[in-house]
């Protein structure tokens, strides 16, 4: 089965964005949800420390329980932190959504296999998001590969108690870059905390 | 060198929100007090490897709480990336309690102890050395200043020999 197309996918969920949710994008997710427009409640994670889009994203979550935190992750990203499942569902925050953006590959150093894409791995292992996160403890668990699906069930994603994970089967980005920070970061953080701790 | 309820009446005069940690044998034995520090309105945040430690109190921080690092120096040489991220990329000022395995044990073999202090110059992170319970205060008034500094900060709790 085809896989959605990342920019397709981040665009369902920037039309059924809501004013209260705070979007926190890494890699590959970045650097498309840019081309999209800018919201003060944006933060783009580039420079980023690989890895940790969703801990730090854990931390507004619990800091501001009346937002809601989409952190938008690399399939690359998520397996650099799987520790960090168990970590969100241990703090349980309801306010928190993590998507994982999951195209099997490194886009933004040129495209090579992650250890769990399919063709790198022996034939008859495979490794399934769902079942990682259904095991850290996470009771909302939602995978995608067609675009309608997706588009059909995104509310009702994220309107059931969280946390939840969403894994969204999307294609690589060819030449897909690492993504540049839109302004230098120290001021980005400064602007974006201000405009979270707003009421 | 302390009990948890020391420490929980040094970080709620601080004003921390959170305490984000990895525990190690020495500050373990404050758990049970963390965890009832809910009512001084600190929250525990349990985390399972110390990189995420940073960038769990850097949203802390962004959306306005006052987080508290507290993990091993082994968990400090783990952590490089993170806060770098987070201290250097996005100038967030952590601070990080540190449990400073073997300090007080002269005759350890433990390559812990030799690169602890290194690692922490490396990363320009002021420090204070808490080796003696009578340095307690140092601990708020070390985190006083670089609040008020806006830089990152640490002390280091030597553990080993009482």
């Amino acid at each position: 089965m085809s896989r959605m197309s990342l920019i397709d996918s981040l665009r369902v969920l920037h039309d059924v964005r809501k004013g209260h949710h705070v979007v926190v994008s890494t890699m590959g997710p970045a650097r498309e949800w840019m081309k999209l427009g800018s919201h003060s409640l944006d933060f783009i994670y580039a420079p980023s420390a690989m890895g940790e889009a969703p801990s730090l994203a854990l931390g507004m979550s619990l800091a501001q329980p009346a937002k809601h935190v989409i952190v938008l992750n690399g399939d690359g990203c998520m397996l650099m932190n799987l520790g960090c499942l168990v970590t969100i569902t241990a703090a349980a925050p309801v306010n928190y959504t993590l998507i994982v953006f999951d195209n099997s590959v490194y886009e933004v150093t040129g495209g090579q296999s992650t250890a769990a894409a399919p063709h790198a791995r022996p034939p008859g292992s495979s490794v399934d998001f769902c079942q990682i996160a259904r095991g850290s403890g996470f009771a909302s668990v939602w995978e995608f590969t067609r675009l309608d699906d997706w588009r059909k069930h995104v509310a009702e994603v994220l309107a059931v108690r969280g946390p939840r994970v969403v894994v969204l089967k999307v294609e690589p980005v060819s030449g897909g870059a690492v993504p540049r920070s839109p302004a230098p970061p120290v001021e980005r953080a400064q602007h974006f905390a201000a405009a979270l701790q707003r009421p | 060198m302390f009990s948890g309820e020391q420490i929980v009446k040094e970080l709620s005069e601080m004003g921390i929100t959170h305490v984000v940690w990895l525990p190690d044998s020495t500050l373990g034995q404050w758990e049970l007090a963390l965890q009832a520090a809910g009512g001084h309105g600190i929250k525990l945040v349990r985390v399972c490897r110390e990189g995420e430690a940073w960038a769990i109190a850097m949203g802390l921080e962004l959306g306005g709480a006052r987080p508290l690092v507290m993990i091993q120096c082994t968990g400090l040489f783990d952590s490089g990336d993170s806060l770098r991220n987070a201290l250097y990329d996005y100038g967030v000022p952590l601070f990080a309690v540190i449990g400073y395995r073997n300090a007080l044990n002269p005759a350890a073999d433990d390559s812990a102890r030799t690169f602890t202090e290194p690692n922490l110059r490396s990363w320009n992170i002021d420090y204070r050395l808490i080796d003696a319970p009578e340095k307690l205060p140092e601990l708020k008034a070390h985190y006083a200043a670089c609040r008020q500094a806006r830089v990152p900060g640490a002390v280091l709790v030597a553990e080993g020999k009482m």
